[in-house]
Parts: C-alpha cells; sequence; structure tokens
C-alpha cells in the first residue's frame, strides 16, 4: 500500500531514457513513504531490460514476457493486473505518445485519478502535489490529490536518469491476457524524414513558428537563411501547414538538432518543440511575447515584431 | 455509420495577464476551437464525404458562449451537435479526466457511434487522456496520436498511424467500434465556408444537462484541487537586446558574426 510502481517504456529493442527518470522520481516517493520501489518491463527482451534497469532505488522488477513490442491491449491488462499484485500507493507512468496510450485506460479501469505531464511530484502523508503547466506553458498550477488511489505519468527529461548500479529483485510476472480483449495490431514501423537536407547536420538554423503567419512570408526567413548561410528549420504548425516537408521540423515528433546557433523566430518554445532544439550550443529568440517559454532557454533573445528584426537582421549581413 | 467528433472550446491566455488566484483573469482570456478538435472535425468530415450515410455529430461540455466554437463544426460540415452543460458544472473549477470520460460516456451509450474522434490534447489544460479513457469506460477499442487514418468500413478495421517520437510512426490496425486521438497534421482543416456558416445556422444544437444523461451532480466533483496558480519563474540568462528593430538586430548580428556565422 505504500509502495510505488513504475512502468518502465522501451522501443525497437532499447530502454527509452525516461525508464531511468521515472526511477528518479519513483525513488523520490518510497522514499516519502517509506515504501518499495517496484519496476515493471512489459513485452521484448524483458530479462536484458531488467538488467539495465538494476539501478540504484529499484527494489524489485518485475519482468512480463509478451510479444515483441508494444501494444497497448497487452500492456493496460499487464499494469492492471501487476497494479492489484504490488498494491502500491502511485503508479507511475510515462507522459509519452505510447505511456498516453494506456495510462488513462488503466486509471479508468482501476478507478484511479489521473495527473497527467507532471514536471514535478511530491508526496506528504496520503497527499500527493504535482505541478503541471497549463495554456502552452504560460502558468503553472499545483495540483493537489488524494494518494492512495493516483496514477501520474511524468513529463520526460525533468528529472535526471538514475544510472548508479542496484541490486533489485528480479521476478517474473505471469499475466493472464484475455487475446479476446486484444483488439488492436501493430503490423510495423515507418521512419519519416528523409527528404532534401538533413538539418541534424548544419551548424546554424534559422527555425521558423507559427508566427511568420502566412506561407508567402517564409520567403523572409530563407532569406535571412540565405544571408547567414543557414539551414532553415521549424516548428510543427508550418510543417502541419504543409508550408515545410516533414523532414525540416524540429522537436519532440521531428529531429533533435544540435548545431552552435538556432535561431528560434515566431515560435513560442513549447515543450514538445524544445525537446528538439535544448542542445543547441546558443539559442536565439526573435518573439513579441516577452513570457514566452523560449526566452527561457534562450542565451539572446529580442522582444519585438520579426516583420521589423528579420529584414534588418538581413539588411546588417547583406547591407 | 455514425462519427462522434468530441470537441472543445478552450482558452487561449493573452501575452500579458494577471492571475486571480487559481485561474487567470477572465479579461485577459480568448476563446477559440481547440486547435487538435479542428483537425479531429476535418477528419470526421472527409470520412462522411468519402463513405456513404455516413452521420457526423459533434458534442462539447460547455456553456453557452461555446455554442460559437461548436457551430464552427456544424459550418465546417459536422450534421448536428449536442452541447452538455449544467449548473453543477459551471462551478467546477477543473473538469478533470473522469468527469469528462463519464458525461463523455453517457452521450456515447445515447448515440452508439462506430467511431469517436477527439483531438490528442485541449490546448489549455493539456491532459492529453480523456479519448483513451473514454475508450475504456465504454468499452471501444482506440489509438492515441493518429496521424494517419485508412478506414475500412466493411472490415470494421481502422488503419493508422500513430506517431511516436523521433519521427518513427507505428503502424496499427484497431477493431471498431474505436476512440483515435488524431493529432495535428494528419489533413489540413477547411475554413468553414460562407455557405456552410449559413446552414450552420439551421442545425440543431441540442443542449443536454447531466440529468439528460443519467447522470448525478456529483460527476462534477474533481478529485483534482488545483491550489496553487503561477507564472513559471524564468530561469532565463539570456542577454536581451533592446532598442528599436536596427539596434536590436544590430547587437545580435555583432554576436553572430563574433560566433562565425555569416562570413
Ligand atoms: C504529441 C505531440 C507532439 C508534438 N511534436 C512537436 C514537434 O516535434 N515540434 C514542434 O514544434 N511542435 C510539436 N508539437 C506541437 C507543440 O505542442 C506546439 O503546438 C508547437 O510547437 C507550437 O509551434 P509554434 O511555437 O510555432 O506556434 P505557437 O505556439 O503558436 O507560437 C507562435 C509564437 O509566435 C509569436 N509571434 C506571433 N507573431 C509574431 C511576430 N510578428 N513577431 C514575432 N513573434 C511573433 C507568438 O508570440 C508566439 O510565441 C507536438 C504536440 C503534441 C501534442
Amino acid at each position: 500500500m505504500s509502495d510505488v510502481l513504475a512502468v518502465a517504456e522501451h522501443r525497437r529493442g532499447e530502454l527509452r531514457d525516461v525508464s531511468y527518470e521515472l526511477v528518479t522520481v519513483g525513488s523520490q516517493l518510497a522514499d516519502a513513504t517509506g515504501g518499495d520501489l517496484h519496476v515493471a518491463v512489459v513485452s521484448g527482451d524483458v530479462d536484458r531490460y531488467a538488467e539495465e534497469l538494476d539501478v540504484e532505488g529499484v527494489d524489485t522488477i518485475h519482468t512480463v514476457e509478451d510479444g515483441e513490442e508494444f501494444n497497448h491491449d497487452v500492456y493496460a491488462q499487464v499494469v492492471e493486473q501487476l497494479y492489484d499484485a504490488v498494491d502500491p500507493q502511485v503508479l507511475l507512468t510515462p507522459n509519452s505518445v505510447n505511456g498516453l496510450d494506456y495510462g488513462p485506460a488503466v486509471a479508468n479501469a482501476l478507478d484511479l485519478t489521473y495527473v497527467s505531464d507532471a514536471v514535478d511530484v511530491e508526496l506528504e502523508g496520503s497527499t500527493l502535489t504535482a505541478t503541471r503547466e497549463m495554456y502552452g506553458g504560460k502558468v503553472e498550477t499545483t495540483t493537489e490529490v488524494e494518494a492512495d488511489a493516483v496514477a501520474v505519468s511524468i513529463r520526460s527529461a525533468e528529472w535526471p536518469a538514475t544510472e548508479a548500479a542496484g541490486d533489485a529483485v528480479v521476478e517474473s510476472f505471469d499475466a493472464t491476457i484475455d487475446e479476446s480483449a486484444v483488439k488492436s495490431t501493430v503490423t510495423g514501423f515507418e521512419e519519416v524524414g528523409g527528404g532534401d537536407v538533413d538539418i541534424t547536420e548544419a551548424d546554424v538554423l534559422v527555425s521558423v513558428g507559427r508566427g511568420i503567419e502566412e506561407e508567402e512570408n517564409l520567403d523572409l526567413v530563407r532569406d535571412l537563411a540565405d544571408a547567414l548561410d543557414a539551414t532553415l528549420s521549424s516548428s510543427r504548425p508550418i510543417v502541419d501547414n504543409g508550408w515545410l516537408p516533414k523532414n525540416r521540423q524540429v522537436g519532440q515528433s521531428g529531429k533533435v538538432v544540435t548545431p552552435e546557433f538556432y535561431i528560434a523566430i515566431g515560435i513560442s518554445g513549447a515543450v514538445q518543440h524544445v525537446a528538439g532544439m535544448k542542445g543547441a550550443e546558443n539559442i536565439v529568440a526573435i518573439n513579441t511575447d516577452p513570457n514566452a517559454p523560449i526566452f527561457d532557454i534562450a542565451d539572446y533573445g529580442i522582444v519585438d515584431d520579426l516583420f521589423d528584426v528579420v529584414p534588418a537582421l538581413i539588411e546588417e549581413f547583406e547591407g | 455509420m455514425k462519427v462522434l467528433v468530441t470537441v472543445k472550446e478552450v482558452a487561449a491566455v493573452e501575452d500579458e495577464f494577471q492571475i486571480d488566484g487559481t485561474a487567470i483573469d477572465e479579461a485577459y482570456l480568448e476563446y477559440d476551437l481547440n486547435e487538435w478538435d479542428d483537425y479531429a472535425i476535418e477528419e470526421g468530415v472527409q470520412i462522411s464525404e468519402s463513405v456513404d450515410d455516413v452521420e457526423v455529430v459533434s458534442v462539447t461540455i460547455g456553456p453557452e458562449r461555446s455554442e460559437e466554437t461548436i457551430r464552427m463544426a456544424l459550418a465546417k460540415g459536422a450534421d448536428r451537435a449536442i452541447r452538455v452543460w449544467d449548473d453543477s458544472l459551471e462551478g467546477a473549477e477543473l473538469l478533470d479526466v473522469e468527469a469528462k470520460t463519464d458525461i463523455l460516456a453517457a452521450v456515447v451509450e445515447e448515440e452508439q457511434p462506430d467511431l469517436v474522434l477527439s483531438g490528442v490534447q485541449a490546448d489549455d489544460d493539456g491532459f492529453g487522456a480523456t479519448g483513451v479513457s473514454l475508450a475504456d469506460e465504454v468499452g471501444f477499442e482506440w489509438a492515441a496520436v493518429v496521424n494517419d487514418l485508412d478506414l475500412d468500413v466493411d472490415e470494421g478495421v481502422a488503419s493508422v498511424h500513430r506517431e511516436l517520437e523521433g519521427g518513427v510512426e507505428e503502424l496499427t490496425d484497431v477493431e471498431l467500434p474505436a476512440v483515435l486521438t488524431i493529432q495535428t497534421g494528419i489533413n489540413e482543416p477547411r475554413y468553414a465556408s460562407l455557405r456552410g456558416i449559413r446552414q450552420a445556422q439551421r442545425k440543431e444544437i441540442a443542449p443536454m444537462t447531466l440529468d439528460d444523461l443519467g447522470l448525478g451532480a456529483e460527476v462534477a466533483d474533481s478529485d483534482l484541487d488545483i491550489v496553487d496558480m503561477y507564472e513559471p519563474e524564468s530561469e532565463s540568462d539570456a542577454v536581451i537586446f533592446e532598442g528599436s528593430a536596427e539596434d536590436s538586430a544590430g547587437e545580435l548580428a555583432a554576436v553572430l558574426r563574433d560566433g562565425g556565422v555569416g562570413q
């Protein structure tokens, strides 16, 4: 009842970083409850995953052999059964695309209150306090919930990954899968991207977001990219609109880039965008909104209209 | 075949705003259709245009003001709409996933759709969970973060792409009835035509209370309690260039040149 159960994530043969971040959160919570941290790893090469997940703070690793890859119908059943077996105070899942594909279903089935996308979690007695963002990161909220029936999905890259070696007990868990309830079949994977340029190779990226307003206005940032001898990239809405091909998209579902200079023009800095560019050596932001989250990670900023600043900047290099 | 599209009117915050207690002061909010739901509506309407005998019903949970938003769904081609509201929801500070699940599940029971389309997340509260939770509640199959949909009505199968992280898509076949949460970029949402807007005036927006749906006021009770709201402390140590656009562009240019850019 005072334990914590965290569900690791892997894809195509590799544990994802968020698994080790879940351990960090989980062991903090288990410290607060005085209970144990249980980690579950489901499907794929579970024995190897268990070895890799044996890091500091983990008490028990439950391995569940079932299929190669993530299938939410299987995950939902397994996690529900493990929850009943472990009877934890808190269930932790990643707020990843796959986490969002089974976490809410499990929470509903088990009648747990679901708190998604937490960027901080604390536990005091039977009250769990989660910090969440609202309105695209413009505000943060402190949210309280009774913690004896709660599932929390955690945002990736908010906690350090736990890496130090541990001495967890590995137990194989026999879940009973009702095959008739498995109504989805994963048939394969597809890489998107490729195309004309590889933005991950660029030293300088001029990156454009929704602030550009119209497709015609892209010429302005193209001119800047030319003047700087830089490569053009963008946030998601530009690609969604069909104004640039998918291989130009920076972010969680796009490319992760690490240029020397990343010049974000009319980009707010939503978390899914930042996931792709925070490793840039120098981040430059041009945005009319002084509160835009992009300024939190920028090294240099101009709070002004891009339609005034960009022409002036082109002039500087070409004039 | 019936497609139910869940839509939400979301609040966007102006650049400058004030927080009043644990909410943003109304004066600084602007309401609009949730971005992700726009793509869900478009997907529903496209299905109705390519498959015979499809009714697209749109549902929202929201006060009277939100009729403006749901009318956009009607103007874009949804056949009719349902708006659920109740005095007991009025006072609720936050409708959590559970509350939305219960209400939408009651609508699904009533309407018996073959397919439910919802947005991946709502721009304001960002839970990203209602669609999948709803699927579990009503016993439908589901898929989250769908950016490609190929529907085989005869076989009762939706072949979808789920957009994972890092430019990888998962290809999955899902049995109907199902709930799909729709990702932006799956299609190109149309603008409502003048004709569509005129027609929307004549389409039905059925108001429903919790009572109409056989639900009690306790549905609105949230297990989540927002106890504080604040602007995130900026950890920024950014050098901000001030002055006219020419001045700040000049200073930025110097930094870029120092870094070897444009030479
Ligand atoms: C599962 C999932 C995956 C996602 N993956 C990605 C991803 O890979 N990459 C990605 O980018 N997004 C991704 N998103 C979307 C993300 O949440 C945001 O919606 C998106 O990043 C916003 O793009 P933006 O900053 O260009 O637009 P907005 O957030 O609309 O910001 C536009 C900015 O432009 C500024 N602006 C407006 N006019 C001007 C002007 N004249 N001059 C200067 N500034 C101006 C505004 O102040 C604002 O800050 C994903 C979302 C989900 C749910």
